[in-house]
């Protein structure tokens, strides 16, 4: 019953945002993949919000130095839709490492507000269209640039964290 | 290269600007009465607050670097810490997420003595927000008291594992220690102190006109607030939300109970007070259903207990302790992804993991209930007064060091 209501799902997404964005039900990861382009991710994210996924849990990017690219992440779920309840969607935007420029989606989803705050402290990843990208968790004095990448290699010393750490762009 | 520009750090000219209009600026914090340091900017007018900025981060662990730079099973006393007393919830939840790329699962019995486990975890989550929500109002009464009642709970998980906070119990494939012989016996003593000390509670603070009157009507948010900006656990169903992990997106053995979501649609501080009380009585009930019904079997998954040398078998089947096979101190899961989402005692655990197939998490990331109830902070105190401040901080259960990491 609940691969019908899944299936059910992915064919309303993928019809309302039609070339934008790959929908696929990632049965072993157990969430929906939404795939999409930077220019398109905002209109993508309304029509998953008219679709019922009203809230945004989580944004994250995965660094990928190899592959010279990152993943950003929002993950969002439904609280007041039932039959999207227990599903969580992942919209996925692969952007250029040099570059990582993707638009913001608090506009969408005002939940993802600190979120996008920390993904961008800790990845270097800017949102277009953010109200407020201060610092948040870090302290002032870090001086070390993106201490999430894959290239922001962890020290024993304090001082080496704080001045030295980390990929300079 | 034009990588994104650093926003400056811009407090000063901020408050310059505002102070000409006779707005003053107040620094509440990092060290402050509450649980953890974190800095809370309020400018009032008057004593009206007309704007706050929370600044966290002075807890700040660094989670998720750290655990992607250890092996799988080291990352469990990793997340445990931030989420200092609800430890069970943050274990289990990285556990899901990891058994969820193992592709494996934990035997009937494990899962039974999670839930337990995460109830108990649960209702001492509560008592401490209680705790802390009654120092924040200036009744140390209540402070002591909650503190110290979770102390039964404490004793006996401490007879279950070993620690007193951070257990680190649960491990990919089940659990570490089966439950001791007279566990039912001495948990029903606990439960039955802890229904007698409720009714205490009640006539004490709860029913406490005094409470009443400051904490009807502050601090509200409404559905539909609360659901833009996507607020967890407590909190939300105060709010008049009934979500709920456990229900709505089960795990461990948790369709196997019968159990409410307490839901009021005040979205206040006193029915977020409320929502925490009758959680623990649900908590009370699922604990008992779980020690009536809870299956015989190993606790740890078959495939691991075959693997165990002679020693560890003799070990494991004389006192129900696991050791650690050398398959579950060198696990590396294939290449995927993985999910967790966990009913936590402050509200919805969400975990994902990424794998390249490597022994140690290639990416991981850790969101706590505490981080998504900042907006709190921002969207409801503005417009109150600053005595009330403390009261909706307090009733919102909110946890530095879980909300930093």
């Amino acid at each position: 019953m609940i691969s019908l209501q899944v299936d059910a799902v992915v064919q309303e997404l993928s019809g309302l945002v039609g070339d934008k964005a790959k929908v696929v039900y990632d049965q072993k990861a157990g969430f929906l993949r939404v795939e999409t382009e930077c220019k398109n991710a905002a209109d993508v994210a309304k029509k998953m919000k008219e679709t019922g996924f009203d809230h945004c849990i989580s944004v994250t990017a995965v660094d990928f130095p190899v592959e010279g690219r990152m993943s950003v992440v929002w993950h969002v779920s439904s609280y007041t839709n039932s039959k999207l309840m227990g599903m969580l969607a992942a919209l996925t935007v692969n952007v250029e490492r040099a570059r990582p420029e993707v638009p913001s989606l608090v506009p969408v989803w005002e939940s993802a507000v600190f979120h996008e705050r920390e993904t961008h402290e800790m990845f270097g990843v800017g949102f277009a269209g953010h109200p407020d990208l201060r610092q948040l968790l870090l302290p002032d004095e870090f001086k070390g640039k993106w201490p999430l990448r894959k290239d922001f290699k962890l020290s024993k010393k304090r001082e080496d964290l704080f001045n030295k750490g980390g990929a300079e762009p | 290269m034009s990588l994104p520009k650093e926003v400056p750090f811009t407090y000063e000219a901020l408050s310059q600007i505002e102070l000409k209009n006779g707005v003053i600026e107040l620094q509440v914090g990092p060290a402050h009465a509450g649980s953890g340091h974190m800095r809370i900017v309020v400018w009032v007018e008057g004593d009206t607050v007309v704007k706050v900025d929370p600044d966290i981060g002075y807890v700040h662990r660094g989670v998720e670097k750290l655990s992607e730079d250890r092996i799988y099973i080291k990352a469990i006393p990793i997340v445990e810490r931030p989420a200092l007393v609800d430890t069970v919830n943050a274990n289990l939840a990285y556990v899901i997420a990891l058994e969820k790329l193992l592709g494996l699962e934990a035997p009937p019995r494990a899962q039974y003595i999670r839930v337990i486990t995460a109830e108990i975890s649960r209702i001492i989550s509560h008592l401490y927000g209680i705790a802390i929500f009654g120092i924040f109002m200036g009744s140390s009464t209540v402070f002591m008291w909650a503190l110290a009642d979770r102390e039964p709970f404490i004793d006996i998980m401490e007879e279950l594992t070993g620690a007193r906070i951070t257990y680190s119990h649960i491990i990919p494939g089940g659990v570490r220690w089966d439950l001791p012989k007279d566990f039912a016996d001495r948990l029903e003593i606990a439960l039955q102190y802890l229904e007698r000390r409720m009714k205490d509670y009640e006539s004490i603070w709860i029913k406490n006109p005094v409470v009443e009157a400051r904490t009807k009507g502050v601090g509200t948010l409404s559905a539909t607030r609360a659901v833009e900006l996507g607020v967890v656990g407590p909190n939300l169903r105060a709010s008049g939300v009934g979500y709920d992990v456990r229900k709505d997106s089960p795990y461990a053995a948790y369709p196997d109970f019968d159990f409410e979501v307490p839901t009021l649609s005040e979205g206040d501080s006193y029915a977020r007070l409320l929502i925490r009380v009758e959680e623990i009585k649900q908590s009370i009930s699922i604990i008992r259903q779980a020690l009536k019904k809870i299956p015989q079997g190993r606790v740890i998954y078959e495939d691991y207990y075959k693997r165990m040398s002679p020693l560890m078998k003799k070990i494991y089947d004389e006192t129900g302790r696991v050791k650690f096979t050398s398959l579950v101190t060198s696990l590396s899961p294939p290449k995927g992804e993985a999910i967790s989402r966990v009913e936590g005692g402050r509200g919805e655990v969400f975990y994902y993991l990424v794998s390249d197939g490597g022994k140690t998490p290639y990416r991981f990331r850790a969101v706590t209930p505490s981080f998504r109830n900042l907006p709190y902070f921002t969207h409801v105190m503005p417009g109150h007064k600053l005595a009330d401040v403390p009261v909706i901080y307090g009733s919102i259960d909110y946890f530095p060091p879980e909300a930093d990491r």
